[in-house]
């Protein structure tokens, strides 16, 4: 593997490895931009909330119950971060699966986009962890609790982060020159999006599954027991609403990578997008209505709680869907967008209805959130959105790979 | 770039340790150390509100004194630093005292959630916290029916609180701190089955004294603690409408299916995957 640094050096004007990288590291283009304006104070005080946090307790800062134990961090950071990181299996499987190869310019920036939330947050979990130090317990065998939903969900995390790098790897290896390495991690590629795609699979429908034991906790029309197949049916339009969504921002962001033909191209993926996400959520609303009807639950709709479910599924999923069906036969990119976004919208009103809102919908007490965790919220996406930019402006993501990966083909 | 041998047995290989895995689903024990649950009986129609088992209890756990006072009505809960409370109740049959801990079930939800199995149900029948394998991610109390767990919400080392059937004494021969000091002899600790029987025997030899109920014995597939009532238990606060099956009952189903998906799905995808392949060989290498 000798050669691999002297394949650097020689691609980098003859730097090190370490130069190489330092230099990477500084920051690019103009600093005072809006974004960075805007999201620099609030990771600086997510940072200082952060560590008041582990100072001073969860109590310090949040306003968790011993009736609501899980609040924003867990229901949005985790339960609908992670939903929205559906994309990255969805699209795996349109293009290695079923050989969709139209898709194929988008999977990197996707695949990148997913492994980044999990990091983030999945990594969101460790600061609602009370003794966040015995973390490793579940991974090491210091005691397994396999009969728990929740040791199923770490695990597929912990595997499925690795399975996403492997996927996305090969962009790495493009920036750093690796060509030898190149080649072995793109053989991994397979393996690494079956293995990805059985993971998801589990724990998208893992995260509902969760919330089964709180049977008598979370409002009855958002608690069945089909919770874990609703969570699965609606992370494939959750997912893909993001794609779009994310697509639509970066094409404008990054628009000087992004290839003339990818340019073109971009509106005939988020066409295809639209008509699959309008029958997912047929789908899913199919399945809602089962649910609903086969619990019987008409009385529950005259209450507050009812008009709330019905604004839901009418207003964040139906309508959505009609949109996104309309649109996709008026080739209205425009309108597409809209839709995704108010998807993405009914997603979070969703995954936040089950664990926060219906959650001890009948408390004394209600659990809502202080300024400081949505603050912690903020300062962990931005933190994220950092990241993805820093990868995006280095990296092969949305840029054509370099002319030596083409050569060998 | 084609799904390979080794490939192919790596997906197998995990699958399989996945089965593995997946294999013990109940906090059940082995069948040779299975020993009679213990448990306690609570009779509210002789306990006095006297809070001497609240008392007990702080001193034998090392917790503070509780301070306030029963009163009619008001409803006190068990916290981080109480881990019994008794509050009286206007009832039809005027004012009954109930007392309020861990109901330390037959299949705990708490210890079917817990990942680390830091919520451990003991061969004794105690549910038990233990502090070096669990990591605060509150899981437990997400799932108790109940609300027993408890949090440390204000420390940078917070403790899962809740009553342990005072465990360590439990182990030393001695009944739990409630039991012993209790005055009224509202409380009898011993194997679950005994008390069940000792409940039936006073409800049949005292009819009119007590409701034709045991709380305990079904809710929630069975709990360690048991009550007895002269009126109905929803005049006490406890909730009645909970289910008779345990509660880790609820996400077997779902913990089922996963060894079943992980060896299906691999091999639908596979197969989906050289189904398709043929139409496109020509962009075969694009990672």
């Amino acid at each position: 593997m000798s050669n691999s640094n002297y394949v650097i050096a020689k691609d980098n004007d003859g730097r090190s490895i370490l130069k190489f990288l330092a230099g990477e590291l500084k920051p690019r283009g103009k600093f005072f931009t809006p974004f960075n304006i805007i999201s620099i104070p609030i990771m600086i005080l997510g940072l200082v909330l952060i560590v008041i946090r582990f100072w001073k307790g969860l109590g310090s800062i949040t306003n968790l119950t011993q009736e609501v134990p899980w609040g924003l961090w867990i229901g949005f950071d985790v339960v609908t971060g992670v939903a929205f990181a559906g994309g990255a299996y969805v699209l795996t499987f349109m293009v290695y699966i079923l050989n969709m190869q139209k898709y194929h310019s988008i999977v990197r920036i996707t695949v990148l986009n997913g492994f980044l939330a999990y990091v983030f947050y999945a990594g969101a979990l460790l600061l609602d962890l009370g003794r966040p130090w015995n973390v490793i317990n579940p991974i090491i065998g210091n005691n397994f609790g396999t009969s728990s939903v929740l040791f199923l969900v770490a695990w597929h995390f912990l595997l499925y982060m690795i399975a996403q790098l492997i996927e996305f790897s090969p962009a790495v290896a493009e920036w750093l020159g690796a060509r030898r390495a190149r080649k072995i991690l793109s053989g991994m590629t397979i393996a690494a999006v079956i293995f990805g795609i059985t993971l998801s699979t589990l724990h998208q429908s893992g995260l509902g599954a969760l919330y089964l034991m709180a049977k008598d906790k979370i409002h009855p029309l958002w608690y069945s027991e089909f919770i874990p197949v609703l969570f699965f049916v609606s992370s494939v339009f959750a997912g893909l609403s993001m794609v779009i969504f994310e697509g639509s921002i970066s094409n404008k962001v990054f628009s000087d990578q992004i290839s003339d033909k990818n340019q073109k191209s971009h509106d005939s993926i988020v066409i295809g997008l639209s008509k699959i996400c309008s029958v997912a959520m047929f789908a899913y609303f199919f399945l809602q209505v089962l649910v609903f009807v086969h619990g019987k639950r008409w009385d529950l709709l005259r209450t507050p709680m009812g008009y709330w479910y019905l604004l839901e599924m009418f207003g964040f999923v139906l309508l959505p869907m009609l949109l996104f069906f309309y649109s996709y036969r008026r080739s209205n990119i425009f309108m597409i967008k809209v839709a995704a976004v108010l998807t993405m919208l009914g997603v979070i009103l969703n995954r936040l209805n089950v664990t926060v809102i219906g959650f001890r919908w009948d408390a004394a007490i209600r659990y809502i959130p202080t300024w400081m965790e949505l603050a912690v919220t903020l300062a962990v996406i931005f933190t994220e959105i950092w990241i993805f930019r820093w990868v995006i402006n280095r990296m092969p993501v949305l840029r054509e790979s370099p002319e030596w990966v083409k050569d060998k083909e | 770039m084609t799904i390979n041998r080794r490939n192919f047995f790596k997906a197998v290989g995990v699958t399989g340790a996945a089965l593995v895995a997946g294999k013990k689903l109940k906090a059940e024990p082995k069948p040779k150390d299975r020993i009679e649950f213990s448990g306690v009986l609570y009779d509210s129609t002789r306990c006095a509100g006297c809070q001497t088992c609240e008392s007990s209890c702080a001193e034998a756990n090392g917790l503070p004194a509780p301070v306030d006072k029963i009163e009619a009505g008001v409803v006190r809960t068990t916290d981080e630093s109480h881990r019994t409370v008794v509050n009286a109740f206007n009832s039809s049959k005027g004012e009954v005292y109930l007392k309020k801990q861990c109901m330390h079930c037959n299949e705990p939800a708490c210890a079917a959630a817990c990942l680390t199995q830091a919520m451990y149900k003991t061969k004794e029948g105690a549910v038990i916290w233990r502090g070096e394998k669990c990591m605060g991610c509150r899981y437990c109390m997400v799932s108790c029916p109940f609300d027993s767990p408890k949090f440390e919400y204000h420390s940078s080392n917070p403790k899962i609180e809740k009553c342990t059937m005072c465990y360590s004494r439990l182990t030393e021969g001695k009944v739990p701190a409630c039991v012993e000091n209790c005055p009224a002899g509202a409380l009898v600790f011993g194997k679950r089955r005994d008390l069940i029987k000792e409940a039936r025997k006073r409800i049949v030899e005292n009819p009119g004294q007590y409701v034709d109920h045991i709380y305990g014995e079904h809710e929630a597939g069975g709990t360690g603690f048991i009550y007895l009532s002269a009126v109905p238990f929803e005049e006490l606060g406890l909730n009645t409408s909970i289910q008779t099956k345990s509660y880790p009952e609820l996400s077997k189903g779902f913990l089922y299916s996963v060894p079943a998906i992980f060896v299906l799905w691999p091999a639908i995808l596979l197969g989906i995957r050289e189904a398709t392949k043929n139409n496109h060989s020509n962009v075969e290498g694009n990672e």
